[in-house]
């Protein structure tokens, strides 16, 4: 057998790193139950045109404070007699794309600086003073100001939800790196010749995504719950969004009729976050090295 | 590839080491002054033949290992010159040094830790390519398959990730890298510590094959006396980032003439019941390489200091025929100079 065959003929695939994450991941009943509801909110905000049957804006005053389980609105109406259901599919995309986009932007300039910071000693002291700076602000008033400054809208809360992850995110990132920094094969690439950018993305970045999926897990139910509080605010979306938050805030009038208003996206609001809790929960553990052992 | 031309009779010099020097600040206080230095390398000089391995031995600590990273410019020069092929390489900016870097090369220590975990070691080795030359993909992947063969592994490792690999596989990887692109001189620091003793006689092996092969030079970093005597052709003995004692391998294990050489020597285990050697004893430990001893650094723990070791500082001269030593009584016998 030549060489060149050899290497076409690949023998049978070890498993692989995110293979090994997934099985150690199914190990864990509270993080299967997390992804399981995490998934079911994914295919809730892709299909949320197929799954309702109403509009989650259009007015209906005629069949208005609906209760639960009346016909064809099984989650009943709101004051203006919007299908509940339709609000709350409708609202879960919104809670996962501004989570999503708030998270991902916090995560770029959480690791950029992170990196930076642990990899240059010069900049670190720099980096991290201005993290601290941050750090130094309550969360939801840093958004606040954010939001004063930018105006009102879901935009805008995303950006100000990822200015305020941007702080814990370079601190877990650097720390991360300080640590890879010193392990033989950095200084063996850098043996080797290799630029501290190649270093930087090569090689250390890919032995310091494990914190970081962790942290943008944990992150998202975080995000979700600061966009809901935000728009309970009225800072972040704007009437007749269908927005958890927003939906419980202009429920609150009816507590006493139509309690379902409140409690029903307060449930959603709970259900997510706790399933990405858990499954960042399982993740924190699935991806750390030291439970390699089988049990 | 490069020819063998081995010429015992007149030895080119490769690598000359004059006065090199690394200090490590110690910073304090609340303005991060400098208050002091931590002395890891002190003038060190040393001409390295091709072709030739040079062990150098010494206790933990005693700055073996800074030395072989200082070389490379894995650390920055404090003082002294280095020179590589006849030209001073200490003071080269970045790209200049790029061509020096094909040049030399470096084996660690740990080869758990000396590949990145997340790569393959095909792309390992390919990256070495990639970072130095401008060969085509495919150029590439033959010359990473030829590169395996050399060092005694499989075409069909080429995907796999180090956790897949054997300590002794892995530093086999890690001597692949270090070949890769063709250097005249490689550190190996402390290169087969870490492995099981048959897995460290067939790396050995393997670094012999490659230098035989491509006349490369080694510079053996190693705390372990027998495998430097079977290994190195020269010894270099250090002690407390100070140069001790030099010579050929022979005559540093038979004949030595620094007493911390003799106490080094010593120390290792023999398996044999008769013979009753005397056994130097070093009493305290390595004084602080921030502060060091007054005169000759190993005063304090040498069996046969006199005054004069506590205030002059013995040169590093050379006693015999290429056989270096710093000691104002080298060569003699502990009870004539105790009297």
């Amino acid at each position: 057998m030549t060489t060149a065959e050899a290497v076409k003929a690949k023998p049978k695939k070890k498993e692989k790193a995110w293979q090994t994450t997934l099985r150690r991941l199914f190990r864990n009943k509270m993080a299967i139950v997390g992804l399981i509801v995490v998934l079911l909110q994914i295919l809730l905000a892709v299909f949320a045109p197929v799954i309702t049957m109403h509009d989650p804006i259009r007015q209906n005053l005629g069949s208005s404070e609906l209760p639960m389980f009346s016909d064809g609105h099984w989650l009943g109406t709101d004051n203006y007699g919007r299908d509940v259901w339709s609000r709350i599919v409708y609202g879960a995309r919104i809670s996962l794309v501004v989570g999503a986009v708030a998270v991902s932007l916090g995560l770029l300039g959480g690791v950029i600086l992170g990196m930076l910071a642990g990899y240059y000693r010069k900049l670190d002291a720099i980096i991290m003073r201005f993290v601290d700076l941050l750090f130094s602000f309550p969360g939801i008033l840093l958004a606040m100001l954010i939001i004063a400054i930018l105006g009102t809208s879901l935009v805008n809360v995303a950006i100000a939800i990822s200015i305020w992850s941007i702080p814990t995110c370079a601190r877990i990132v650097r720390g991360s790196v300080l640590s890879v920094k010193e392990k033989e094969y950095i200084m063996a690439m850098r043996s080797m010749g290799a630029s501290n950018l190649r270093i930087m993305v090569k090689h250390i970045l890919p032995n310091v995504t494990a914190p970081i999926i962790v942290f943008a897990t944990m992150r998202m139910a975080t995000a979700i719950l600061s966009t809901a509080s935000l728009s309970y605010l009225g800072l972040g979306a704007q009437p007749p969004t269908p927005e958890w938050g927003a939906m419980i805030s202009q429920g609150q009038d009816f507590m006493w009729t139509s309690p379902h208003l409140t409690i029903v996206p307060g449930i959603a609001i709970m259900l997510t976050v706790f399933a990405f809790n858990v499954l960042g929960d399982g993740l924190r553990d699935a991806l750390d090295p030291n439970m390699d052992v089988e049990q | 590839m490069r020819t063998v031309e081995k010429s015992p009779s007149k030895p080119e010099i490769l690598l000359e080491l004059n006065d090199v020097k690394k200090y490590f600040p110690i910073k304090g206080g609340i303005l991060k002054r400098v208050q002091g230095n931590v002395k890891a390398v002190e003038s060190v000089s040393l001409k390295l033949y091709k072709g030739e391995s040079l062990g150098v031995v010494g206790e933990s600590g005693c700055g073996k290992s800074t030395l072989g990273r200082t070389i490379l410019g894995l650390e920055e020069l404090t003082d002294g010159k280095i020179k590589f092929n006849e030209q001073e390489i200490q003071d080269l900016k970045r790209k200049e040094k790029k061509k020096f870097v094909k040049e030399m090369q470096m084996i660690f220590q740990d080869p758990y830790a000396s590949l990145n975990p997340r790569q393959r070691i095909g792309n390992a080795l390919d990256e070495v390519f990639r970072m130095h030359t401008n060969m085509p993909a495919q150029e590439r992947k033959e010359a990473v398959l030829d590169l395996l063969k050399e060092v005694g592994l499989k075409a069909e490792h080429y995907d796999r990730y180090p956790h897949e690999f054997s300590g002794g596989q892995r530093q086999r990887i890690g001597i692949a890298r270090a070949i890769a692109l063709n250097p005249s001189f490689i550190i190996c620091d402390e290169a087969v510590s870490a492995l099981d003793v048959s897995v460290q006689a067939q790396v050995l092996k393997l670094l012999k094959t490659l230098q035989e092969k491509y006349n490369l030079s080694y510079l053996f970093i190693s705390h372990d006396l027998g495998v430097v005597r079977y290994f190195c052709d020269r010894v270099l003995v250090m002690y407390l980032g100070h140069t001790v004692e030099m010579s050929d391998v022979t005559k540093i294990f038979n004949h030595p003439l620094h007493p911390y050489t003799r106490a080094l020597l010593s120390a290792i285990p023999r398996p044999t019941m008769q013979a009753k050697r005397e056994r130097i004893r070093l009493v305290g430990d390595m004084p602080n390489p921030s502060n060091p001893p007054s005169g000759c650094v190993f005063h304090t723990r040498c069996p046969m200091a006199q005054e004069i070791c506590s205030v002059d500082k013995p040169a590093f001269i050379e006693h015999e025929k290429d056989h270096f030593a710093a000691c104002h009584f080298a060569g003699q016998s502990l009870s004539r100079v105790l009297g």
